[in-house]
């Protein structure tokens, strides 16, 4: 099973975001990058599925060079192959990405070369679009299902879960199909430091996607919510606060 | 015209619907145009409730393959009856289904859809507020396209029926459907056997972070979340070490949960947690390190070391109860 997973580079924001003076981007000065953790899920899978039954497992990203580094990391985690589609860095929408991503996937179809499944986080972690997945499944006109939290693939396709309060919902799929998973899909593996030095030596392949739409979601400006956060009561700074604690269980939250 | 869809179950709107409908009544009263609703499956009472946030209409999808969710098969509904209805904008809510419909109909329909808004000011192009980052940073952005379609985010809009809802007419709306949009719907549920509360259900969470230690270290908070009648929750280095489960964690890829009380062990309050407990009445934070985001974040704080204070913590509480 030939299997594609979309991945996106975002930085490793901490305790607090900081943004550039103008408001229009993350300072990313002091930042590491990764990718959303749905990412890291979807590449597990991807990786586990081609070690139970052959395949390949492609890793891409659409992004500057320096997405390399996250595409590394999806080889690292033993995927087969990297793909960049190199773009000068700036934000493209959803629909330009998907764009991209389908047309890929087209021409290595029209070469005997396509994939069996293609899957995506479920949003990415900084945009938070909820819809590249879903673009490309509908240009493809492949079935697709997001929110997914298992998947299984079985002699007749893919059998996907998705998560409510007290159980799941249970889709199945043809391939090819779409799938956008979620945290929680499975426990990603740490990649070894011997598998991180190969990747850094295996070739990313690179193409130059094509972008093809106007904005229809036009960035204006960033800024940080509003903390509503008042003042913290310190209630000690040893076991000696247990009365105090105690004391605010019992009679300001009365939940004891 | 603005249309919006609605979930619910057996008649009765999700919350996340209904908040919805507060974000698109005030879009319908910016244009000076009539709310209405598109529903599958019309449950009982689903025009009145709807009705009494302001929708004037519910469209009614009746079709024999969709009693059950199908993505594409709902999506394609949505689409025929915007074809139909030529509304300024749909409006969905920030829910798994409400995100995947509008992005096939966006899809279809070779639109830009917004994720998430907080809120609209509509006009040609809509300018509006919606969240990144699962709600830790805002983009203002500008919307443009024919039809405006847009997903309102989660436990945010304070929801407010109108003063004298009249309820709303309904109409049955029979979209035409091939089999291909029917590939793909919900084949059954399965229930969890899991015991305990839900974590988003619960009323107070105990939540262990990298802080606890270890596994067996969770024992003294599983201590304390039992004579709470607590759920446990944990933080995403807690999940990655391998201590917890993905269930327990609280935050951006994981539960969001809205607590009467939030207990976080050794949290440090990295904002992607944070946007997972923000719905919590009160924080009681249990961390060594005075400066940890998540004490600035807190109500009460003890800065002291978690593994002394939580069994004193439940000690006093045994006594207490003991004493009752
Ligand atoms: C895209 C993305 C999504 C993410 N999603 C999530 C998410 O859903 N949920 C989530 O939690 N994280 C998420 N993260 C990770 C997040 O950024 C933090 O790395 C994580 O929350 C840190 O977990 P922590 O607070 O347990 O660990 P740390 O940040 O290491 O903090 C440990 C804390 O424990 C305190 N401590 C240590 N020892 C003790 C002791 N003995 N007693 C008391 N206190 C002690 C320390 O002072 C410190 O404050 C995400 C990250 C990214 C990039």
């Amino acid at each position: 099973m030939n299997i594609l997973t979309c991945l996106k580079r975002v930085p490793e924001t901490g305790a607090k975001i900081v943004l550039t003076d103008d408001n229009q981007e993350i300072d990313t000065t002091n930042l590491g990058f990764t990718m959303s953790p749905h990412e890291e899920c979807a590449i597990e899978e991807a990786v586990q599925i081609v070690e139970g039954q052959g395949g390949t497992a492609t890793v891409l990203t659409l992004g500057s060079e320096e997405a390399t580094e996250q595409v590394r990391t999806g080889i690292a985690m033993q995927a087969d192959e990297g793909v960049l589609l190199e773009t000068d860095g700036s934000e493209w929408g959803p629909r330009n990405i998907a764009g991209a991503i389908a047309d890929f996937v087209r021409q290595r179809m029209e070469r005997g070369d396509g994939f069996d499944l293609l899957l995506f986080g479920n949003e990415s972690a900084d945009t938070g679009n909820y819809q590249v997945g879903v673009r490309v499944a509908n240009e493809l006109d492949l079935p697709c299902i997001t929110s997914i939290k298992d998947l299984e693939v079985t002699d007749d396709g893919v059998v996907a879960r998705r998560e409510i309060p007290r159980g799941s919902e249970v889709y199945e799929l043809d391939l090819p199909a779409v799938v956008a998973v979620k945290e929680g899909l499975n426990e990603p593996r740490y990649a070894s430091m011997r598998a991180r030095m190969q990747a850094r030596r295996q070739e990313v392949k690179r193409v130059t996607p094509e972008r093809r739409h106007e904005r229809g979601l036009e960035k204006l400006s960033l800024q940080s919510p509003e903390d509503d956060d008042g003042e913290t009561d310190i209630l000690g700074d040893s076991p000696d606060a247990v009365p105090a604690i105690m004391d605010v269980l019992e009679t300001d939250l009365e939940v004891l | 015209m603005i249309l919006s869809f609605v979930e619910h179950e057996d008649g009765k709107p999700e919350d996340s619907s209904v908040e919805m409908l507060t974000l698109a009544r005030d879009v319908a009263g910016q244009h000076d145009v009539p709310l209405e609703a598109v529903v599958f499956s019309a449950g009982e009472g689903v025009a009145e409730a709807v009705g009494a946030f302001g929708v004037e209409t519910v469209h009614v999808v009746d079709h024999d393959g969709i009693r059950d969710y199908a993505p594409e098969a709902w999506a394609e509904s949505v689409n025929q009856l915007v074809s139909e209805l030529e509304p300024e904008a749909v409006l969905a809510p920030g829910s798994e289904r409400g995100h995947e419909v509008l992005a096939h109909v966006a899809s279809k329909r070779g639109l830009p859809m917004a994720a998430n808004c907080l809120d609209v000011t509509a006009g040609e192009a809509y300018e509006l507020t919606r969240q990144r980052w699962g709600g830790t940073l805002l983009e203002n952005a500008r919307l443009t396209g024919e039809t405006k379609l847009l997903t309102v985010a989660p436990n945010e809009i304070s929801t407010e029926q109108i003063a004298d809802p009249n309820g709303a007419t309904t109409r049955e709306f029979q979209p035409t459907l091939a089999d291909e949009d029917l590939r793909v719907g919900l084949v059954e549920i399965e229930e969890s056997d899991e015991e305990g509360i839900p974590l988003g259900e619960a009323r107070i969470v105990v939540s262990g972070g990298r802080g606890v230690g270890s596994a067996e270290e969770f024992d003294k908070l599983e201590e304390l979340a039992d004579l709470l009648d607590a759920a446990i929750g944990s933080s995403r280095a807690a999940v990655n070490e391998g201590w917890r489960s993905h269930d327990d964690q609280v935050g951006q890829t994981g539960a969001k949960i809205s607590p009467t009380l939030y207990i976080p062990c050794g949290i440090s309050g990295a904002v992607q947690h944070m946007v997972g407990c923000k719905g919590a009445e009160n924080i009681l934070a249990i961390n060594t390190d005075p400066e940890a985001a998540i004490v600035d974040h807190a109500d009460y704080a003890v800065i002291a070391d978690l593994h002394e204070v939580v069994p004193a913590l439940n000690e006093a509480i045994r006594e207490q109860k003991d004493g009752a």
